[in-house]
């Protein structure tokens, strides 16, 4: 009877055990994963930092061939206001030769403002060009020291090793004379 | 550990002790009488050299720890307190700041002396992956820690860095994002880089731990790279290998205190006594010097891989980079599976002798290269293209020149012994 009981539990039980020993590993699974989650997600931007997302910029004490250099979510933004012939020198460029190929038209909201993310797609550096008698580059845009990349007056990466044109950040035109960015 | 036989003490205190927790059996037998080698060299104190300025480091960053604040607007003061006001702060931060680079100096000498004399090879290959390891873990800790001090070097040196990531396709921007706690190195990311400033230093003790615990299976190599046959081929840790430990220590602790007292700033940068500025970035930005070579082989990678005379593009030039410079380190990992020759010591091995003194040669040049602008020129060369021809040196070493040498290469006459080899020298010598 003894015996008869044990090989029935074997027999049995050991599909039973299997399945109890699945279940809770895959609860466990779930439960560390659950709990690593908050962990992991901690370390992402918290919502004081999301919150200072937007800037206001004043763009009327900016001269025609003037550029500024304003803050936003802690990153340097360039705003140009871009000369005649820096525009048609923008317009003019073949876009299948470029690079990263973007026309001047995509990169703007009207064509005498350009606002672009002053961070080096490359490794994240500040191109320098924004400061009157800064070095522009070889296409009159704007130069990273640290490895050698050229941006023209589109902000687009015309030689070097940086695989990308300067971002363009989400704004709008408040006014004729106010942007927002972000 | 400690279950086996035990000798008792005659000291009853620490009997008492030992017979409840055999903590002095173990260091007997691990310290004490354990054979070793006896005819290492003094590259073989460098284990012992790193160990030491490991606890160095700790010692001098916990009461360091105690006067820094990690915060963006505090961070650049709290150091220069540090060096003005606290007590002995100024020789605390020196020890601390050149610690590191005589830690790397300790380490560097400590791996390349492993490559020299094959012992990553069978049985030491975990011991020798482990060392790894503690390397990329220091890489790691010593990044995270030069940003502390939040000057332009701190922050510009973060920010190429974290950059890196942001190479990998899909996954990198949120990684970046995720890694900088916000949309820039930032506040948040100064505190996270301080808690595991604070806390990676531990970890490589716990693996320098399981590091020794696995020397001590297998045993020590040797210059002659051949396993100890008799108890004529060993002698006791203590006092022979103590005191050979604490003498070559002592030269390595007056070369660290010359630094230490008199030439403090020389391996730092001086741009990074300028606050961060985030608008402004230095005109020639350079890691810390022990991460030159690979700082070079990140920029060797110019070029991008894909189908040629069209756009389509696998891998650009920034992924390329990122992947040769991690590469270079992990090929360390598979060191004892591309080379597999039966002969461990360089000593017994010409061929590979040579070429691996031309990747020192290699490896010191890229750390040349690596210091100098992106668009340098040495002897009319660019020095981008000598970059490129060391990082495919280095890669080829490895690659090619390990598996090739472990089929083709003869060897010297090995010793039949250590104390037969020992003796040799003895002779020829007198």
């Amino acid at each position: 009877m003894a015996k008869a009981t044990t090989a029935d539990n074997k027999a049995h039980g050991e599909s039973r055990r299997d399945f109890l020993q699945l279940t809770a590993a895959a609860f466990g699974a779930v439960g560390v994963g659950s709990v690593a989650w908050p962990l992991v997600d901690t370390m992402n931007p918290a919502k004081d930092t999301l919150a200072l997302s937007t800037t206001e910029v004043d763009l009327s004490p900016i001269q025609v061939g003037q550029s500024i250099t304003v803050m936003w979510r802690g990153k340097p933004v360039f705003i140009r206001r871009r000369t005649e012939a820096e525009i048609e020198e923008a317009r003019s460029v073949d876009v299948s030769g470029l690079i990263d190929k973007q026309s001047d038209a995509e990169r703007i909201e009207r064509p005498e403002w350009l606002v672009v993310v002053g961070i080096c797609t490359h490794l994240g550096c500040v191109p320098v060009g924004t400061k009157t008698g800064e070095v522009k580059g070889d296409y009159g845009g704007w130069f990273c020291p640290c490895h050698g990349s050229h941006y023209d007056t589109s902000g687009r990466i015309r030689k070097g090793p940086a695989p990308k044109n300067l971002a363009v950040p989400d704004y709008e035109f408040l006014s004729d004379t106010r942007i927002k960015i972000g | 550990m400690g279950s086996g036989q035990r000798e008792k003490f005659d000291n009853p205190v620490v009997e008492w002790v030992d017979s409840r927790l055999p903590v002095f059996t173990l260091m007997q037998r691990e310290y004490g009488s354990f054979p070793v080698p006896k005819n290492f060299n003094y590259f073989w104190n460098f284990g012992a050299i790193a160990g030491v300025m490991l606890v160095t480091m700790i010692v001098t960053g916990i009461v360091l720890a105690m006067q820094y604040t990690a915060h963006t607007d505090l961070a650049f003061d709290s150091v220069e307190r540090i060096m003005r006001d606290v007590n002995f702060g100024w020789m605390l931060r020196y020890m601390h700041s050149n610690g590191a680079s005589f830690f790397f100096i300790a380490v560097y000498i400590h791996i390349f002396r492993g490559m020299y004399y094959g012992s990553y090879k069978g049985p030491r290959e975990l011991l020798w992956i482990l060392g790894v390891v503690i390397f990329l873990l220091m890489m790691a800790t010593a990044f995270i820690g030069y940003v502390l001090p939040w000057g332009q070097m701190s922050y510009w040196g973060a920010t190429v860095i974290t950059n890196l990531f942001s190479a990998l396709p899909l996954v990198g921007e949120p990684i970046v994002t995720w890694l900088w706690g916000g949309f820039s190195v930032d506040n948040p990311t100064l505190n996270r880089f301080f808690a595991l400033h604070y806390l990676l230093p531990f970890v490589i003790f716990a693996v320098v731990f399981l590091h020794v615990w696995a020397l001590h299976i297998c045993g020590s190599n040797n210059p002659e790279g051949i396993e100890p046959k008799s108890e004529q081929d060993t002698v006791s840790f203590h006092p022979y290998y103590t005191i050979k430990d604490s003498f070559g220590l002592l030269f390595f602790l007056v070369l660290y205190c010359l630094f230490v007292f008199f030439a403090p700033d020389y391996l730092g940068h001086p741009d990074n006594y300028i606050p961060a500025d985030p608008l402004v970035t230095p005109a020639h930005i350079v890691p810390e010097w022990y991460f030159l070579p690979f700082y070079a082989i990140l920029r060797a990678i110019t070029f991008e891989i894909g189908i040629p005379f069209t756009d389509i593009v696998f891998i650009t030039a920034k992924l390329g980079g990122v992947i040769a410079m991690f590469g270079a380190i992990a090929l360390w990992f598979v060191m004892p599976w591309l080379d597999t020759h039966p002969v461990r010591s360089a000593r017994y091995r010409p061929l590979y002798r040579t070429f691996f003194i031309l990747l020192v040669i290699d490896f010191v040049a890229l750390g040349y290269i690596g210091s100098q602008a992106a668009d340098a020129v040495l002897f009319g060369l660019p020095l981008s293209v000598m970059g490129l021809i060391c990082t495919a040196y280095y890669f080829a070493f490895f690659l090619v020149i390990l598996p090739v040498l472990s089929k083709k290469e003869k060897v010297k006459t090995l010793p039949n012994s250590i104390h037969d080899a020992v003796l040799a020298k003895n002779k020829s010598h007198s």
